[in-house]
């Protein structure tokens, strides 16, 4: 394995931290609380998927859709029923909350599926693409090529659609957006259907490559998200996705040049030395107002 | 036009606004003067719905505005220029023009009060691709009435237009304003700018500490001893 794979397979790791990490920015952004319980989402959108592939024998896009279909409403479900009566709340109690949302997940999934894990059926074979000496698996490849989908597809949701410039409004000052005749409300369960939607893609994608489903499989990926998510800039989309391909990019290299146990140490001190040097991330804005 | 009776508006454990009413017509422009904390902001928050009033009426037009909710309040002719403009500073002038019309569906109408608000400032037309945040406080504050005007409002509230603009930009604005309410919008008007606001009103009232302590035409009160003594530095 050469420097071109380990930077492939990275990237490929990293796209699906970027697309997690979108749900923490999105909702972050507009919200401005971090949803701690959107890593257990993905589990959620793991077990549909799984149940929908094994169990019912749907093919992979059914499957998919199935799963997004879920993890949206579960999405928006919570929203309304855990987060949106904190709406005046301090943030702390809506911390709480959400680490208490998680561990409901959590423990409703061992509860239902018990906690021994399952095994993820392959959707693409374990075939790779060679090109001379490099080799990359179709897994990794479609892992990147969702990711750039996604990006493009939502940088053009928000900045050309009428909600996607409500949502940009509703981030700035949600007293002046609904001045202008904006529900707040509705803007805040379309940002948690974005995130939680994203996340089931997301789920996929961490199957396809670690083909296993356990009710904490979300808890990890989730941090790592979510320390993209603030790497790049929480608040800021284009900052997720850089976030997450380097945070993915630098765990791959700090496994395969320094050390295995230490890779997750090593991007968490990444992540310590920028926030030092740039407090708000690497793509934040600094918050400033004119008077 | 508006009728506000008896209002009544807490801000946290105080009572800010302690019953006040009062009444604005048809093309009137009526301005509500009085010192920093009087409850200006807080009474134009509560009619455009941004605070919920603890009793009282707000009537547009035979709509009891109390039990509409927040975002519908705009679709039903009234707008508000907030205090501070409060541009979306990471839109560009069009963007937020457009969010302006966002309750509209109306898209010929909307295209044509674009060209108008344009007309009316012509500063705006030349930085339509710019960032609003980018803007300097009266260019921001022309853009806050413009997108205002975009919702295409019976009833304009403007709270504090005035506020940190140069002497020359405030004659300005304050001929906006007119032009505004003789195309006929209604405007309900918050100044601290006492003079310049009672110059131009058809009708003033001063607020005090939650509750109004004098009105009548705007000529009365610039002439009224009380109130030259307390807010025309007289």
């Amino acid at each position: 394995m050469g420097f071109l794979s380990y930077l492939i397979n990275g990237l490929g790791l990293g796209s699906v931290y970027a697309i997690i990490a979108l749900g923490y920015t999105m909702v972050y952004g507009i919200a401005k609380m971090l949803n701690f319980a959107h890593g257990d989402v993905i589990m959620v959108g793991a077990y549909v998927a799984f149940f929908a592939l094994n169990t019912y024998k749907l093919p992979t896009v059914p499957a998919v859709l199935l799963a997004v279909l879920v993890c949206t409403v579960l999405g928006v479900v919570v929203e309304k029923l855990a987060y949106k009566p904190l709406r005046q709340a301090t943030s702390l109690a809506v911390l709480i909350t959400a680490i208490g949302v998680s561990y409901f997940l959590q423990n409703g999934a061992q509860l239902l599926w018990s906690s021994s894990p399952k095994v993820f059926p392959a959707l693409v074979g374990n075939g790779s693409l060679t090109l001379g000496s490099l080799s990359v698996s179709y897994v990794t490849l479609i892992t990147i090529a969702t990711c750039i989908l996604v990006m493009i597809g939502l940088t053009l949701f928000v900045n050309r659609t009428k909600t996607g410039r409500a949502m940009r409004a509703c981030s700035e000052d949600k007293g002046a957006a609904t001045l202008m005749g904006i529900n707040v409300n509705q803007i805040i369960s379309v940002t948690f259907a974005i995130g939680s939607g994203l996340a089931a893609i997301a789920a996929v994608l961490l199957c396809a490559s670690y083909p296993q489903v356990f009710p904490t499989l979300g808890s990890m990926p989730g941090i790592k998200a979510f320390t993209a998510a603030v790497f790049g800039g929480i608040g800021s989309i284009p900052g997720a996705f850089l976030g997450g391909l380097l945070l993915g990019v630098i765990e791959i290299f700090a496994k395969a040049y320094i050390s295995t146990q230490l890779s997750d140490a090593i991007v968490f001190a990444v992540l310590i030395v920028v926030l030092l040097i740039k407090p708000t991330g690497l793509l934040g804005r600094k918050l400033s107002e004119k008077v | 036009m508006l009728q506000v009776t008896d209002l009544k508006v807490n801000y946290g454990m105080i009572q800010a606004i302690k019953g006040i009413s009062f009444t604005v017509e048809d093309g009137e422009i009526v301005t509500l003067i009085g010192a920093n904390g009087a409850g200006k902001t807080t009474t134009m928050h509560a009619i455009s719905g941004l605070l919920k009033p603890a009793s009282g009426s707000i009537m547009l037009d035979g709509t009891e505005l109390t039990k509409v909710a927040p975002h519908k309040i705009v679709g039903l002719g009234l707008a508000q220029v907030p205090e501070g403009r409060r541009v979306f500073a990471q839109q560009t002038v069009e963007e937020n023009l457009s969010l302006g019309s966002y309750a509209r569906k109306d898209k010929e109408g909307i295209g044509a009060d674009l060209e108008n608000v344009y007309d009316l400032f012509p500063r705006l037309k030349e930085r339509r691709g710019q960032l609003a945040g980018t803007l300097s406080g009266g260019e921001q504050q022309m853009l806050a009435m413009g997108r205002a005007l975009m919702a295409k409002p019976k009833i304009l509230l403007m709270d504090e237009p005035s506020m940190g603009l140069s002497p020359l930009l405030v004659s300005e604005i304050f001929h906006i304003i007119e032009e505004i309410n003789r195309k006929g919008t209604t405007v309900l008007l918050v100044e601290q700018n006492a003079k310049r606001a009672l110059a131009i009103a058809s009708r003033a009232y001063v607020l005090e500490t939650g509750t109004i302590t004098l009105s009548g035409t705007g000529q009365e009160l610039a002439e009224d001893e009380r109130v030259q003594k307390a807010y025309l530095g007289g």
